[in-house]
């Protein structure tokens, strides 16, 4: 076979093998939007669930699943800012140095079930938090933590050198120069991580099911004091998400239009996302532009 | 004179900035400890949990990674309990380096339409679809291959349709967005004029991508590939709805098995902190948490080694 | 012909020659002592010791990597971080290179300008304000009067007085590096060091940089690192020509350029090298 055959016959299999793949792809979202999208109404995303009956809705999972991806997020974000700051515009180039960026990189790559496990032992059984908000937003934490830290590190790094040279100049501390010149003007590009790592926590199982639990109390929606135990805000109630709702009812059997529920939660995580993906992009372009015209 | 004094004394106070300075490094170096204080914590107490089994249960290393029975529960015919991980270690690697097998070249190829064959419809369709894909919880993943792969194996093969079969079916498209979109970033690295360079000696399309392309990437596809893997072996939900989670050797991939992860998932809530069964399945946690290292040096030695070249 | 009557000159010529400043009315605000800058162990300046004429303007010439910008920089101790600096940095009497010395205090006396422009992402009045803020300047009357004198002195009031509250990164970049320059005047330096800060601008930015760089003469000191001979000839008192690490002339700019007294200096001044 000559080189010019050859040639072709390979780019018609790379052909193929794209199309493949975009036929995957495309099929897997059909799926998920075709099966998941009829089922959704303002019933099915308000209503509690019901455990051996039909027609139960996700209301208090989806609630749970927001209320968590804020604790977790109010947590982790000033965390993983002050690590990337401290990481970017402080730390010498020196093994010390090198040994911790391996500690964050090892801790993102650690399976959300370990990490979940931990959350576990540590948050629920140790400090007697129990299936609780509060352990779940700490294991979620630690599942966004390495990630996020990146993110902005990244960011950070985007804003020029001369920018931060401008502000010392002027007599400012890096520290000043840090949070008052670069973090502005880092700011759509880690609003843009921000919202990419909110995504990922949001659909986010396996650190949840043995810390956050696996049951949804209904929750008494005209009762905001935290202190009450159906307040939807209490952060010591055990708090089922949407995310662990599917794995739960399709483990568990026991609820008669489990399939039906599970198909609409999928639709709703993948929206959902698929919604803090679109936000993602279009605030960091915005803000990218209103940051440098009129 | 005076004025000199004067002057040195008020460059020599300490300034608002520098005490601003010093706090500004106290608050972000807290906050960078407290990371590397949570990796540390995770470590330690896996790890101590996870040796239980063997300093205070007692149980043999050997027989823990070599066993094939796995009932912590109940105790073998020497008065042994029975806690062999090997068909849980099978089973994790099994569906790992299938789904890996079938999602490599998928990856690749798709990843070589994007960025040599078409970058127009490259940038335009798949990318934003795999990057989309990327960020699906694998709970969703799970549940459709339990709605569709599942089924569909069932139909093909007989049995129950769970098993290694259904799980990599799972994986591989799990992983398939995050291995291509990887494998793009890789060939998105190799410089231009390597491909101008190969062109203009008259070779074809094809060789250029397969002899100068895809050799120049090797290193970031292969930690493409690698990065997939431990998503493989460390997944845990997708796989345990659709595996069967039958703690037995797989001896087909048709057959319910087990993973370390599936196991994890559904015995953590059902045995008694402390006990042996409990600890054992802390063991296999520690397992796991050293083969994602093993994963972490493995990415690390690939990187090194594309450096040198 | 006229090369070879050149080098034979090179025999009557110094090999190196640097005057100290006498003169009452502009007397020595900065000057070094025995300053040496390291970056690791490769020493990149080894024989620089200059004084400074108050309300003047320097100008430090010489090919790339003489060790020039390393100098200025070091002037304010913007190397600190990426290199060694020994020796004594001696301002108004005192030695700013001693470790105790509050470094945000002293660069709010010595400013810099670099060859980049780099306006922050805020807008245009921002940029000037918000230093002043930080440092406890909060009366709004006041602010606008120092923001709207600071861009008179850099010629940019005029074109800008209108649009104070746009991103100050839409500016030319001429304005942006005259903003640059309001913007370190603001807080009041008494010396303003300036790092090539006209390689990056079109020839016209270039002339009404230069005019205003003459204007600000009365109120500050300027310290200027130039790659274009010609500008060190229209705006400065003195020029100091550096090569591989070391002044090898420091004098009058008229001196410099119409009779220097080290062939070397001659030879890059008149486009030999360099």
């Amino acid at each position: 076979m000559n080189s010019k055959t050859q040639n072709k016959v390979a780019i018609g299999g790379l052909y193929g093998i794209a199309g493949f793949v975009v036929l995957i792809l495309l099929a897997l979202l059909g799926f998920i939007l075709v099966s998941g999208v009829p089922q959704l109404s303002w019933h099915f995303l308000t209503a509690p669930g019901k455990a051996f009956l039909k027609g139960g809705g996700v209301g208090v999972q989806l609630f749970n699943s927001f209320y968590l991806l804020i604790l977790a997020m109010l947590i982790s974000f000033p965390i993983a800012l002050g690590a990337a700051i401290y990481l970017y515009e402080y730390a010498k180039d020196n093994w010390l140095t090198t040994t911790i960026r391996t500690a964050i990189e090892i801790l993102s790559s650690l399976p959300s079930v370990v990490v979940g496990l931990f959350g576990f032992l540590f948050f629920v059984v140790k400090l007697h938090l129990g299936f609780s908000i509060l352990s779940g937003a700490f294991a979620l934490t630690f599942f966004n933590l390495p990630l996020l830290a990146r993110s902005i590190e990244d960011s950070l790094r985007t804003v020029s050198d001369v920018q931060r040279e401008g502000g010392l100049a002027l007599g400012l501390s890096r520290w000043e120069t840090v949070s008052r010149v670069i973090l502005p003007a880092a700011v759509p590009s880690i609003l843009t991580g921000v919202i990419l790592s909110a995504g990922r926590v949001f659909g986010e199982a396996a650190a949840l099911i043995y810390t956050a639990g696996q049951s949804a109390p209904a929750l008494n929606f005209a009762d905001w004091n935290p202190f009450n135990i159906s307040s939807p805000l209490n952060p010591m109630r055990p708090a089922e998400t949407l995310a662990v709702h599917i794995w739960k009812i399709n483990s568990e059997g026991i609820m008669p239009d489990a399939k039906a529920i599970s198909s609409g939660s999928s639709a709703v995580l993948v929206i959902a996302i698929l919604l803090f993906n679109f936000a993602a992009r279009y605030l960091g372009k915005r803000l990218y532009k209103r940051l440098t015209s009129a | 004179m005076k004025s000199t004094q004067q002057l040195e004394r008020q460059l020599k106070r300490r300034s608002k900035a520098a005490k601003l300075e010093i706090w500004g490094r106290m608050v972000s170096l807290t906050a960078l400890l407290l990371i590397v204080a949570v990796v540390v914590g995770i470590i330690g107490f896996v790890a101590s949990k996870g040796i239980a089994t063997f300093t205070s249960n007692h149980v043999n290393l050997w027989d823990f990674l070599s066993g094939k029975n796995w009932n912590p529960g109940i105790t073998d015919a020497h008065g042994k309990p029975e806690v062999g991980a090997l068909p849980m270690i099978v089973g994790s690697f099994l569906i790992t380096i299938l789904s890996a097998l079938v999602a490599t070249p998928f990856a690749i190829g798709t990843a070589v339409f994007m960025n040599e064959i078409s970058p127009n419809k490259g940038a335009k369709i798949l990318q934003p679809v795999t990057e989309l894909l990327v960020g699906i919880p694998s709970v969703v993943y799970g549940f459709i291959g339990l709605s569709v792969v599942v089924p569909t194996t069932r139909a093909l093969f007989g049995g129950s349709g769970f098993g290694i079969l259904s799980g990599t079916c799972v994986l591989f498209v799990m992983i398939l967005p995050t291995v291509t979109s990887m494998s793009a970033d890789a060939l998105r690295a190799v410089p231009r004029y390597y491909r101008e360079a190969s062109l203009a000696l008259g070779a074809t399309q094809w060789q250029t991508i397969y002899k100068v392309v895809l050799r120049a990437a090797t290193p970031g596809l292969m930690t493409a590939v690698v990065f997939g893997m431990a998503r493989a072996f460390g997944e845990a939900l997708a796989v345990q709805m659709v595996i069967g989670n039958a703690a037995l050797m797989p001896n087909s991939l048709v057959s319910p098995s087990s993973t370390l992860t599936s196991v994890l998932t559904t015995g953590i809530g059902n045995t008694v902190m402390g006990s042996l069964q409990n600890n054992a399945l802390w063991s296999l946690a520690l397992v796991l948490l050293l083969m994602s290292l093993v994963f972490n040096l493995i990415i690390r030695l690939i990187g090194r080694k594309g450096r040198l070249q | 012909m006229f090369v070879n009557n050149d080098v034979m000159n090179a025999t009557t010529k110094e090999e190196r020659h640097v005057i100290q400043l006498n003169d009452p009315e502009h007397p020595v605000i900065l000057s070094t002592e025995g300053l040496h800058v390291y970056y690791g162990k490769k020493e990149a300046l080894f024989e620089g010791d200059l004084q400074f004429a108050s309300n003047q303007i320097t100008a430090l010439i010489g090919p790339s990597g003489s060790g020039k910008s390393t100098y200025l920089r070091s002037l304010n101790r913007m190397n600190d971080r990426i290199a060694t600096v020994t020796g004594k940095i001696m301002y108004r009497g005192v030695d700013i290179n001693q470790p105790d010395i509050d470094v945000y205090e002293m660069r709010r006396r010595v400013g810099m300008v670099f060859q980049r422009p780099n306006p922050f992402a805020k807008s245009i009045y921002d940029n000037i304000a918000f230093a002043l803020r930080l440092r406890g300047v909060t009366d709004r009357h006041q602010l606008d009067e120092i923001v709207e004198t600071s861009l008179k002195q850099a010629a940019l009031w005029d074109q800008v007085k209108d649009d104070l509250n746009k991103s100050a990164l839409a500016l030319s970049g001429g304005q942006a590096q005259r903003l640059c320059i309001a913007r370190a005047i603001a807080i009041k330096p008494d010396i303003l060091l300036l790092d090539e800060p006209a390689s990056a601008l079109d020839p016209v930015s270039t002339g009404q940089l230069e005019d205003t760089l003459l204007s600000l003469k009365a109120h500050y000191t300027i310290i200027i690192v130039t790659h274009n001979m010609q500008q060190a000839a229209r705006i400065s008192e003195y020029t100091a020509f550096f090569n591989q690490g070391r002044v090898l002339e420091y004098d009058t700019t008229s001196h410099i350029f119409t009779n220097p007294s080290v062939q070397v200096t001659s030879d890059y001044v008149s486009g030999n090298f360099g």
